[in-house]
């Protein structure tokens, strides 16, 4: 039998609205947890939100994000084929699932 | 419906790539007051970043050097279908970019007081100058970044995605924008736009490009009635990387490697192939992009190729002194990952990595449309059928200042801005939530699967003709209004927003290759092999009703760059 990755992954739109829901992934040796999570969007649920630019090339630096407790990237973090946790950075104002807002406040959009 | 956000600007710069960048810096410190908006963070995204490490430019500082040398050898790579007044002003202003650069400290790689360069393909002499480790894209956009921040007058935000252009009277009036951090539209007034969104790698399976690189650019502006140039040439990157997965890497890692060590391109039999396509490397590194492309993948039809369908790099002719010299920090990086130069070949394949089409512009980077410019690689026709190794940095740096410099003279020649008309688009932002929603992840997926098979380096009228009628059920099944909501980060729409620019892009590079019945540069048909005389032809494409029309326009002659 292929082995499998269970990433459990905080969904919802804030902090205290929203859960934990897991993912089976299936696994291949060398994907990054990035890879799992754009897998998870294409075969089930595209509207698993997070942040990233380049492809697991560790150059835009915005899918940091919180993997086993740690504070880390997606793209330079192995995939395991055991139970992860993926949560949203802890220290920054959640937008959705996964994405934080990690702007600097002179990089957003000044709402008026 | 969220109401619309209104914003007002002299310049709106759309993209924060070093394009867009050097854009804003220019606009700003000649009086203007600068929107600089990116759909994913400012100046993290594009291709800029995923830079690894040369920009030709001729400097003169190592050897003796002049642009027309530069320009020279940009008109070769081109195959004859350069505009020269473009490929002209990135060869004569690279130098200044580079040097004020330099200035703004971003670290060009230097030897006893001198900045180095590096011979690569297709240039006469040592050209391109860099940043180490693998750090000339990284570097370039932080530094470009940090003076934006610095400069008055230039309000910056990320999470902006373009929807349209908006119009009045055929002027070019600013653009609608979906927040997607809030999910509410945005409404930009400016009184010149420049469009600085970066090429289309987005498209193909496999790319070197970031993921928010889909053509967006080249649709908004043909929507807008801007016409594009060039579409059917694709640059494709022979040595992307393939195999062992690698974490942490760009794809494209293996071309510095080349520049400075050489290595072996080897066939699935470890035998040196390259010189069966006219290029005898021996160990250097001289074989152009579109010429590498073509023999890897003639190698893997024939039956030849590497376990995973490309072809063998090997440095294994180097010392681990050597390789520690020449790259320090990334041999640990690289033995994370379990690989070892010095023991093993690693695999490598071609990799969507650059368009040479793009929107055509003269060279002020006026688009044939008032108040709508481009810069960097949104500017199509620098570069003809093929662009040299180190062009696309220096053309973004020049044609982003270039375009910053004219949409301040022409904010200047301004008195008041026009009022942008943004029903029609906020009319499409007011969809509601589809029930029976594809998934849009899966249909990206299926569109690069379609390009990447039959619209990649190797066409045919067969694989054209098939794509071109995939595309249209993909284009069928997303409809014309948006999925999702109007919500925080729902992808569902970004994706949408994407699609809708993607499905265009696609079938324009896809009619433009089809129409085009010869094999040149980065272009090649396998049922029409050879460059004939008579396609030294520009192919033109304009929205007409909603409908893709192409016409050919003579290539300038190749003057003989001067001496």
């Amino acid at each position: 039998m292929s082995e499998i990755a269970i990433l459990k992954i905080w969904r919802g739109p804030d902090k205290t609205a929203g859960c934990f829901e897991s993912y089976e992934v299936p696994y291949e040796p060398g994907q990054s947890v990035l890879d799992g999570l754009r897998w998870i969007r294409v075969h089930k649920d595209p509207t698993l939100a997070f942040r990233y630019s380049c492809i697991n090339a560790n150059a835009c630096k915005e899918c940091m994000m919180e993997i086993d407790g740690e504070t880390i990237y997606a793209c330079t973090t192995r995939l395991e084929p055991r139970n992860m946790t993926v949560e949203p950075l802890g220290n920054k104002k959640l937008v959705r699932d996964l994405v934080t807002e990690i702007a600097p406040p002179q990089e957003r959009l000044r709402q008026k | 419906m969220i109401e619309p956000l209104l914003a007002n600007t002299d310049v709106l710069v759309i993209g924060s790539g070093a394009a867009g960048m050097y854009a804003a810096i220019e606009a700003a410190r000649s009086g203007c007051q600068v929107m600089l908006i990116d759909r994913s963070l400012i100046g993290r995204g594009g291709a800029t970043v995923m830079a690894q490490m040369t920009v030709a430019v001729a400097l003169g500082s190592q050897a003796p050097d002049h642009w027309s040398h530069h320009y020279h050898d940009t008109l070769m790579a081109g195959r004859g279908l350069c505009n020269e007044s473009l490929a002209r002003l990135l060869c004569e202003e690279g130098p200044a970019c580079i040097e004020e650069m330099d200035t703004w400290g971003v670290g060009w790689a230097r030897k006893d007081g001198r900045i180095t360069a590096a011979f690569a393909p297709g240039h006469d002499r040592p050209r391109c100058v860099y940043v180490d480790f693998l750090k000339t894209g990284p570097a370039v956009s932080k530094t470009l970044r940090s003076v934006v921040n610095k400069t008055t007058g230039i309000s910056r935000s990320g999470d902006l995605c373009i929807v349209d252009l908006t119009k009045s009277d055929g002027v070019v009036t600013g653009a609608v924008a979906w927040h997607v951090s809030s999910g509410a539209p945005v409404v930009i007034s400016a009184k010149a736009t420049i469009v600085a969104t970066g090429g289309l790698t987005r498209l193909y399976r496999r790319n070197s490009g970031s993921a928010n690189m889909g053509g967006d650019g080249y649709a908004i502006c043909l929507r807008a009635g801007a016409p594009l140039i060039d579409m059917e040439f694709v640059q494709f990157f022979p040595i992307g990387h393939l195999a062992p997965r690698l974490i942490g890497m760009d794809p494209i890692m293996w071309d510095p490697f080349r520049y400075k060590l050489g290595g072996r391109l080897l066939n699935g039999r470890m035998e040196e192939f390259t010189q069966n396509y006219g290029v005898p490397e021996d160990g250097r590194y001289i074989i152009t992009r579109d010429v590498g492309t073509y023999a890897i993948l003639k190698e893997v039809e024939a039956g030849r190729g590497s376990p995973h369908g490309g072809a063998y790099l090997s440095f294994q002719h180097c010392s681990e002194a050597a390789l520690r010299e020449a790259f320090g920090p990334v041999i640990d990086r690289l033995a994370k990952n379990h690989i070892d130069l010095t023991k093993m070949p690693i695999e490598v394949a071609p990799i969507a990595h650059y368009h040479m089409g793009g929107v055509a512009a003269n060279a002020y980077m006026e688009t044939e449309v008032p108040g709508l410019l481009v810069a960097g690689e949104a500017v199509g026709g620098a570069n003809g059928a093929n662009r040299l190794s180190g062009n696309a940095i220096t053309e973004a740096l020049v044609f982003g200042r270039q375009a910053g410099r004219t949409a301040a003279a022409r904010v200047k020649a301004m008195r008041t801005s026009v009022p942008p008309d943004a029903r029609e688009t906020l009319d499409l932002l007011r969809g509601e939530e589809r029930k029976d929603m594809p998934n849009t992840a899966e249909m990206l997926e299926a569109l690069q699967a379609i390009m990447a098979d039959d619209v990649g380096p190797l066409r045919t009228q067969t694989k054209l003709e098939r794509a071109l009628s995939r595309i249209d059920q993909i284009d069928a099944a997303l409809g014309a209004r948006p999925f999702g909501v109007a919500a925080p980060f729902d992808l569902t729409r970004l994706d949408w927003l994407d699609l809708r620019n993607m499905v265009m892009v696609a079938r324009v590079v896809a009619q433009a290759a089809l129409l085009r019945t010869e094999s040149r540069g980065a272009h090649q048909r396998e049922d029409l092999p050879g460059m004939l005389p008579e396609w030294r032809v520009n192919q033109v494409v304009r929205l007409k009703d909603g409908c893709i029309e192409i016409s050919r326009m003579p290539a300038a002659p190749i003057e003989v760059a001067a001496q």
